[in-house]
């Protein structure tokens, strides 16, 4: 029973993590049409530029400063990047963050070296925030929870019922009349992948002290969020959510069940049961749980 | 055509030359791995230069095929299977072959982006599924097999094996060299007829309208799963080959960097030419030991390198000779603007290097060039600033010289014409 508890709630952190995640790469694919590859790279960026300004500033600090560098960066690659591929589709600018993601992956490496950092959630958060018939659970997961939610009810406020969330909304299905009413439709794609980006690295900031800082961090939940975005449906926010939660528990719960199929214990297939489940769902449903059936 | 016939001679030629010319050594090893990269790189533009699918889990079908080529090499060795080891390939693509009829059916439905990330999906489900069998897969150290002495002793093997009947002996780096040559050769010909083929016109046709193509009756899905399975093929030709080469399968072999390696040298070779795949992989091969040989920053090169073909050239490098030819730079070599511009670019390069250079040397592993850098007086900072200089004016002058020019010629476009 305890265990069942305390992996549902650290199962329901990490979901809501993935949905951060899975959510910034929705949107800015719904918004611009873009594929961000690199979003897991900005993810990581997130996390180890976090690392870096915690060691000067504070943990406090960090939360909020990374993700602005990162959303700077973002912008950047937007500006001069991305905007020289939009004209030749979406396929290219999947091959522009494919590259940007190799190079981050790199250079990340080069400035921060191999091996995993010591980056740990404040010293405040640190302790259980209450214990569940002896099963401590760390206040830190709760606090994410509350930053995840929060930034996601922020997202989903700020683009339904704002004046900037219609204008961002209306510049990618109707550019030129957003164009002809006055606004700069290219700067509002920088703004907006921008945006992105931020939320990928303030999930790396969250991520990277809760779990680990290492250079194949992005290598390793890139696919885990492109499984998710799949098995929603590539584009559908509700989709993205229902496939975090879903893959979350199943990777938390995997790792404590202890019984075998077929001589292969379910913990040890941990690793493969999302990309498993991205394979049942296209068999019965090619276009993901909440997609529209057009390509 | 006889410049077609003559790109093939060439190629003929260019696969021929290690083995005729060295004994042994890094040479060959280097030849040898330019040919597997080479097979690679072309199954993998099948896809994506063919098909428009852009795949990031090609690896999993030359990893299989590698798979079942060494399993049957320590059958092969310990007399239980009498099969010549020249004819293995075949076992690998019969391998990539089958594991694509299956995978293609889950991935073949949509092509685009959704293509893309299924294709991410199934790669990491493959690496990961291969961790859980270590008796198929070898765990973390893989699986080894010992391609010395093996020779066809059976008589029937013997009749299909004209290389075993002749003696050839796969214990010496020369005869696996020669081996792969002529595979690569064979694989390549074949490929360049899968081109011709109607499935692979169609494939053409998918890839630039697949709505287009469903109304003319052509099932697009059809079409993709079908060039899956050849491509997969293909790719488990290459994997045998590099069993055959380096006696060690491992899961690595299976994994993501593996098949990004593919795309990298696809894209840069140029996915619109037949033969630009086989310059890209010769680039990478050349990347990944000679270049990395004198400095640790290799992969950073090639990920600008990669950047810059997306940016400037999406057609890679075979869409670069081309336009040259047709804007008449040829003619115009030896001019002043052709020489500035020439000597700009190399002034960009060098700077670019000269800082990458120092950045690897300040995190503490410097390359060859970083203690060519070290010894300028001054030390390294004069080797910052001169590397910046350089950039920096190199850049101006290529600023000056394109808003002189009229504009060249549109650069191939990517494969998907759609957007």
């Amino acid at each position: 029973m305890e265990f069942l508890l305390v992996s549902l709630l650290n199962g329901l952190s990490y979901s809501l993590l993935l949905f951060l995640l899975s959510a910034g790469l929705t949107v800015v694919f719904s918004l611009m049409g873009v594929l961000n590859f690199a979003h897991a790279s900005f993810y990581m960026l997130g996390a180890y530029l976090g690392f870096q300004i915690s060691l000067w500033a504070g943990f406090w600090s960090a939360l909020v400063l990374a993700p602005l560098a990162v959303g700077a960066l973002g912008m950047l690659v937007e500006r001069h990047l991305l905007r020289a591929v939009h004209r030749r589709g979406q396929t290219a600018e999947l091959l522009l963050t494919f590259g940007l993601a190799y190079l981050i992956a790199e250079a990340v490496q080069l400035l921060w070296g191999r091996s995993a950092l010591p980056f740990h959630p404040p010293a405040a958060l640190e302790g259980p925030l209450f214990s569940l018939y002896g099963s401590a659970f760390p206040a830190w997961r709760a606090f994410m929870m509350a930053l995840a939610l929060a930034m996601l009810v922020a997202i989903a406020l700020t683009l339904r019922y704002t004046r900037v969330g219609l204008i961002v909304q209306a510049a990618f299905t109707h550019p030129h009349m957003v164009e002809a009413l006055g606004h700069d439709v290219p700067r509002i794609f920088m703004w907006t992948f921008g945006a992105g980006a931020a939320l990928a690295g303030l999930a790396g900031v969250i991520g990277g002290s809760a779990f680990v800082t290492e250079p194949g961090m992005a290598a390793a939940i890139g696919p885990i969020v492109f499984v998710i975005v799949v098995i929603g449906g590539l584009g559908s926010l509700p989709g993205a959510f229902i496939a975090s939660i879903a893959v979350g528990f199943i990777q938390t719960f995997a790792v404590g069940f202890d019984f075998a199929v077929a001589g292969v214990s379910v913990a040890q297939a941990a690793p493969v049961l999302p990309f498993l489940a991205m394979v049942l769902v296209l068999l019965f449903r090619p276009s993901g749980l909440l997609g529209n059936r057009a390509d | 055509m006889t410049s077609r016939r003559f790109q093939w001679i060439a190629f003929a030629a260019l696969l021929a030359a290690p083995p005729l010319f060295f004994e042994g050594g890094f040479a060959l090893t280097l030849a040898s791995q330019a040919g597997i990269a080479i097979i690679l790189a072309l199954s993998y533009n099948m896809l994506l230069g063919q098909t428009g699918l852009l795949s990031f889990g090609h690896a999993v079908y030359a990893g299989l095929g590698a798979y079942a080529a060494i399993h049957a090499m320590k059958l092969i060795g310990a007399g239980s299977l009498p099969f010549p080891v020249a004819l293995l390939p075949l076992i690998g693509a019969v391998a990539g072959g089958t594991v694509a009829v299956l995978l293609g059916y889950v991935s073949s439905r949509r092509g685009g982006l959704t293509f893309a990330m299924i294709s991410l999906g199934i790669g990491e489900m493959v690496h990961a599924a291969a961790a859980l069998f270590p008796a198929l897969f070898g765990g973390e150290s893989g699986i080894t097999a010992d391609r010395a002495g093996m020779r066809v002793t059976t008589s029937v093997a013997d009749t299909v094996a004209i290389a075993a009947q002749l003696g050839l002996d796969f214990s010496s780096a020369h005869a696996v060299c020669w081996l792969i040559a002529a595979w690569t050769l064979a694989s390549a010909l074949a490929m360049y007829g899968f081109t011709r083929t109607p499935l692979g016109r169609l494939a053409n046709a998918v890839r630039d309208n697949p709505e287009r193509a469903a109304q003319i009756g052509v099932d697009p899905r059809r079409v993709r799963w079908l060039v899956m399975i050849a491509a997969g093929a293909f790719a488990g030709i290459a994997g045998s080959l590099s069993a055959i080469l380096f006696e060690i399968v491992s899961a690595e072999n299976l994994g993501t960097p593996a098949s990004v390696a593919m795309l990298i040298a696809a894209f840069i070779g140029g996915t619109g030419a037949f033969f630009g795949p086989v310059a890209g992989a010769l680039v990478y091969t050349l990347m990944s030991s000679a270049v990395a040989a004198v400095t640790p920053a290799w992969p950073m090169y090639l990920g600008a390198l990669f950047i810059l073909i997306v940016l400037k050239a999406p057609g890679g490098l075979a869409s670069i000779l081309v336009d040259a030819r047709q804007s008449g730079i040829y003619g115009r070599f030896g001019s002043a603007v052709m020489g500035l511009s020439v000597v700009s670019a190399l002034a960009v390069l060098a700077g670019f290097v000269g800082l990458v250079e120092s950045a690897y040397a300040l995190a503490g592993s410097p390359g060859t060039a970083a203690g060519w850098l070290a010894t300028l007086p001054g030390g390294r900072a004069t080797g910052v600033v001169l590397s910046a200089a350089l950039l920096m004016a190199g850049r101006e002058i290529r600023h000056r010289l394109a808003a002189r020019r009229p504009m060249p010629p549109n650069a191939a476009a990517l494969p998907e014409h759609a957007a």
